[in-house]
């Protein structure tokens, strides 16, 4: 097995695109138990954490850009970051334990394509955008869009995700993640919801949008919420329906980790507590 | 030895333990740490299969693979001549030992070795076991005991006839044993109580989930002389076990114990070392061993789940007058299950005149089970203690005062026999009733759970070298790996005796060619037992140093006192310090080395009762433990330290088993969670701080008043939690785990039930 540490984006892509079966590396923390546990043996691994702005955040005009092989310790530290989006930091914040956190990098949940995967519901709610650079040079896609399925994603071959942008936001905007996890860390989500909300000045909700995780092949996007949501102040009908909008979006599986109605139900239960807490938030933020 | 009261220095004090700074460090020399020159990796090759015929074995590829410098199989070992070897609470069936080592015509479980390779490298020895060529016919496999136990159910071993009914069964079955503890007569028992209780349980296999996975080194000479390098609660039962297996002197064999990293039980046998002697042996190279956690969950320890119903009848009064206990156990692939542990013990808090409790022990499509921490008890206790819970609601009585009306004390007759020396039950019971944990309210959906535990704990041989350097320092010399601070409690107790401070005397855990042969660290015996053979040590120190102080006063020896680390001559003002009689020694006689070797009885019970408050989250099901307080009766702790550190460490372990630990297996009997992702042992921020209450009511046969304290903390959360989840939920779980999809769904039932009137 190869190991190659490139210094530019263009190196990396290069390497991907003619090893056959390379696999990027940034923090490790998926891949590498992969490689102990024998259930990948790539050809090379291409380490990405040394090429320049992968492992920054920069606040724009446009937002904020979170480099794909930041940390979630880097990304939890990043006050102005959390200020903004403490919804997306908190899901990053919950990988793993203090270790896995100086490691594990946001592109890696996200391009691991674990269903279980925490900041993708997040990143969902708050319409954050993976920027792409292939060999046929640079395109930017709804993260949304990027898993297809477990394990599985939309990327061609040679294509690195290298950022993430997290859109600005209106004033009175907030978001939160929930996770249901057996232990309180060093899990894996039986269920996740990230909520981001945006108020009117009276209260009322203006934007909405919701991401559920662990419950489908993919994370997902539960299309009905702003329907449900906009205009109200969360009223507990509200949150009922928006429960009960979550378990009926969900395709669960049974497995070791919980059975399809545990996870419809609770699913529900963390879209409605993740809501009420974006809620909570939206109406503190400047 | 007996016990008399004393003022004490060392003993009750608490000192940094000998062994703390190269822990916290990362200095001390754990099973994997040790390499040799030119040394080999080992690899096992294991059953994909729950229950199998193995058809043919073709190594020829793997032995003609680059690398390859050995492999092996069943057909390398032959089985070793019938027989036991005692390790701690378990018996070792050694024939049974050689075909867990290695499968032959069978494989019994997801994980059963089949061959093992031995190569110039870690990936090539996992290369050459995919070249290993094996033919199975998958059998019907069994897991869940219940249905083990049923006539038509997969039979495992077509020679086992179930021991322990009589007539013997004239068909074999999957039921190897039956145990029955039983006095007075239930029915009368029953007949006399105005409420009866009858409830049934299940739990599920667990497993001990030390953190450090087994490993060794073995170096197999051309003479026939061998060493084994590995972690251990016992080297000489791995020496013992291994020189069966191979067919060797005891003499040829030395184990050398390094640092171990938990075992709980679990590592009083060997899964690696035989085979690691044998691929040395065949290829003449020192060879290594590590196991992976996948390893370690599919193929060593697990402790039994179980089925168990228990029916308990008690007189308005609070008087119980009677019980019955059906507990099965699975044994895993081999017979021995921890059972008669579950029946001995899980009424032996409590003086019941009536009592009928039978123990199966069945065989199932696991790995063997092997002891794990009060092995059999805390199943036991789980039914035992839930129903009492359930009585004291019936009767309207205080949870405590419903025990401590029934608890055995000292003069009882006890189940399993013996009547009862001095117990500290009661006082367990009543320094509960009065901690201000008891008296705290609690909120919405929270709730508070009562239990107690029993365990009998063991004694044993042991031995003890004290030797005394020139500088008056001590080397004390013994032979019981440390798996819960032993080393600082032995120091501690040669320090009292010597009236030295404990920094003063450096413990050392030997290997087998270096002290006399000593049980397995097991049974809580070690502070115990071996805490005996370190006073009788050092004493035979002090009696030798008064000899040479005599010898330099010109006095008799009559003459000569000891007191605070120094000879004293008692009509007199003289005294001489160990070191001023060390450095003379040489012209004194010689060295100066105090010895005993004993094998100790009167271990005196160890019993406990543990209060858990915690919370359930009504929409998830998940349980949120707030707070826990232990109360155990130490007899006396050595250093008061470790015995909240083995209280804090039972109870935790105890948590695990209650709300998430448990083996899933999937349709083809497969472990789907061999690993510690999904078998979710606690993590700390899971838990409070776990308080810990020491109760001292000395044990007679120990001159500190010892008891052993390590296995009895695991015995009562299962029960406490169930108890607790009653209060806060009104809902009585029974099945083990109770993780949050299920604690979820017995609430919506509960809720459903209500609603359908």
């Amino acid at each position: 097995m190869q190991y190659q540490s490139p210094a530019s984006i263009d190196e990396a892509v290069a390497a991907l695109a003619t090893i056959g079966g390379a696999r990027v590396l940034a923090g490790g923390t998926d891949l590498l138990v992969q490689l102990r546990s024998g259930s990948a043996s790539p050809a090379a691994v291409i380490d990405i954490k040394n090429i320049a702005g992968l492992r920054t955040i920069s606040e724009t005009a446009e937002g904020f850009r979170i480099g794909a092989a930041v940390s979630g310790a880097e990304i939890t530290d990043h006050e102005a970051l959390v200020r903004a989006w403490p919804g997306v930091t908190e899901a990053a914040g919950l990988i793993g334990s203090t270790q896995v956190q100086g490691r594990a990098s946001l592109g890696g949940n996200v391009c691991n394509a674990s269903p279980a995967a925490d900041t993708t519901p997040a990143l969902i709610a708050a319409r954050a955008v993976a920027e792409i650079i292939g060999p046929g040079g640079r395109r930017s896609i709804p993260v949304e869009q990027i898993a297809t399925g477990p394990g599985k994603t939309s990327l061609a071959s040679g294509e690195i995700v290298v950022s993430f942008l997290l859109p600005k936001r209106p004033a009175r905007s907030a978001d939160a993640y929930l996770r249901l996890i057996p232990r309180t860390e060093m899990d894996i989500a039986v269920a996740g919801a990230g909520v981001s909300l945006t108020l009117n000045e009276d209260g009322t909700i203006a934007d909405a949008r919701v991401g559920i995780g662990a419950v489908a092949p993919t994370a997902l996007v539960l299309d009905g919420a702003p329907g449900i949501l906009v205009g109200t102040k969360l009223e507990d009908a509200v949150l009922e329906k928006l429960a009960q909008m979550a378990g009926a979006a969900a395709r669960p599986i049974d497995d070791k980790r919980g059975t399809i109605d545990y996870r419809r139900k609770v699913v529900g239960v963390l879209a409605k507590r993740a809501a009420l807490i974006a809620y909570e938030r939206a109406k503190g933020a400047r | 030895m007996t016990y008399e009261p004393k003022s004490l220095k060392v003993v009750g004090t608490r000192p940094v333990r000998h062994d703390g700074p190269d822990k916290v460090t990362g200095r001390a020399n754990y099973a994997s740490d040790f390499t040799l020159p030119g040394m080999l990796w080992g690899s096992i090759l294991r059953s994909p299969h729950a229950h199998a015929k193995v058809i043919s074995i073709n190594t020829d590829k793997a032995r003609a693979h680059p690398g390859v410098k050995a492999v092996i199989t069943g057909a390398d070992l032959p089985l070793p001549p019938p027989g036991v070897t005692q390790a701690g609470e378990s018996a070792i069936n050694t024939q049974h030992l050689a075909k867990n080592l290695l499968a032959r015509d069978k494989v019994f479980y997801d994980g059963h070795p089949v061959a093992a390779v031995a190569a110039i490298s870690e990936a090539i020895a996992r290369e050459a076991l995919g070249l290993i060529e094996i033919e199975y016919e998958v059998l019907p496999h069994v897991i869940d005991v219940d249905e083990a136990m049923k006539a038509d159910a997969p039979l495992l071993h077509d020679d086992l006839f179930t021991e322990g009914v009589e007539p013997r069964p004239e068909t074999p079955s999957n039921i190897a044993k039956r145990i029955v503890v039983s006095k007075g007569d239930i029915e009368k028992g029953f007949a006399e109580a105005d409420i009866v209780i009858e409830r049934t349980y299940t739990t599920k296999a667990v497993h001990q989930g030390y953190i450090e996975p087994q490993g060794c080194v073995a170096n197999y000479a051309e003479d026939g002389q061998a060493m084994v390098w590995c972690s251990s609660q016992g080297q000489f039962v791995i020496r013992d076990l291994c020189i069966t297996m191979l067919g060797m002197e005891a003499s040829s064999l030395k184990v050398i114990p390094a640092e171990i990293g938990g075992g709980f039980g679990g590592k009083t046998t060997v899964y690696l070392e035989p085979l690691a002697l044998m691929l040395s042996k065949a290829s003449g190279r020192p060879v290594k061993m590590t196991m992976s956690r996948g390893e370690v969950l599919r193929a060593t320890g697990p402790h039994s789940g179980s089925s168990m119903t228990a029916r308990i009848g008690a007189m308005k009064d609070g008087t119980i007058t009677s019980a019955e206990v059906v507990i099965k156990f699975q044994a895993g692939a081999f017979p021995g299950s921890p059972v008669g542990a579950a029946v001995m013990f899980c009424s032996a808090p409590y003086d019941i005149p009536n009592l009928s409790i039978t123990g199966y022990d069945v065989v199932v499509n696991i790995a063997k089970v092997h002891a794990y921490r009060a092995p059999g008890a805390p199943n036991g206790a789980f039914a035992f203690e839930t129903v009492l819970d359930e009585l004291a609601h019936e009767l309207k009585m205080d949870p405590i005062d419903f025990r401590a009306k029934n608890s055995a004390v000292e003069g009882s007759k006890s189940p399993y026999g013996p009547t009862y020396g001095p117990l500290g039950g009661i006082e367990c019971l009543s320094s509960a009733k009065n901690h201000p944990h008891y008296k705290v309210n609690l909120g919405p959906n929270q709730g508070r759970g009562v239990a107690s535990g029993f365990w009998i704990n063991i004694g044993g041989q042991s031995a003890a070298t004290v030797v005394v350097n020139r500088d008056g320092t001590i080397s004390l010399v013994e032979g019981c790996p440390d798996i819960g601070g032993s080393r600082a409690s032995l120091a501690m107790m040669c320090a009292e005796v010597l009236g030295i401070a404990a920094e003063k005397v450096r413990p050392s855990i030997v290997d087998t060619t270096a002290i006399a042969f000593n049980d397995v660290t097991g049974g809580s015996r070690v502070t115990f037992a071996t805490g005996i053979a370190v006073v009788q040590a050092t004493e035979d120190a002090v009696r030798q140093m008064r000899e040479r102080a005599a010898k330099m006063w010109d006095i008799d020896v009559d003459q000569v006192g000891w007191r605070d680390g120094a000879a004293q001559e008692m009509n007199g003002n003289r005294s001489l310090t160990i070191s001023q009689i060390a450095q003379k020694a040489a012209k004194t006689g010689g060295q100066i080395m105090g010895h005993a070797s004993i094998n100790a009885s009167g271990a005196g019970p160890s019993l406990t009762t543990h209060l858990c408050d915690l919370e359930v989250d009504r929409e998830t099901g998940k349980i949120t433990i707030l707070r826990y307080t232990a109360f155990q009766d130490a007899g006396k702790a050595v250093h008061p330290s470790y015995v909240e550190g083995q209280m804090q460490g039972g109870v935790v372990q105890g948590i695990g088993w209650a709300l998430n630990e448990e083996y899933i297996h999937d349709e083809n009997g497969r472990l789907e969670n061999a690993g510690f992702l999904d078998y979710r042992m606690p993590v700390a921020s899971d838990l409070p701080m776990i308080d810990a209450v020491i109760i001292e009511v000395p044990n007679p046969n120990h001159p500190f008043g010892v008891r052993g304290v390590g296995e009895a903390p695991i015995v009562p959360p299962l029960a406490a939690i169930a108890n607790a989840i009653y209060d806060a939920t009104g809902v009585r779980m029974r099945d083990l785990p109770f993780s949050p999809p299920k604690v979820l769904a017995a609430l919506e039932a509960a809720e459903k039930a209500k609603a359908n009137g």
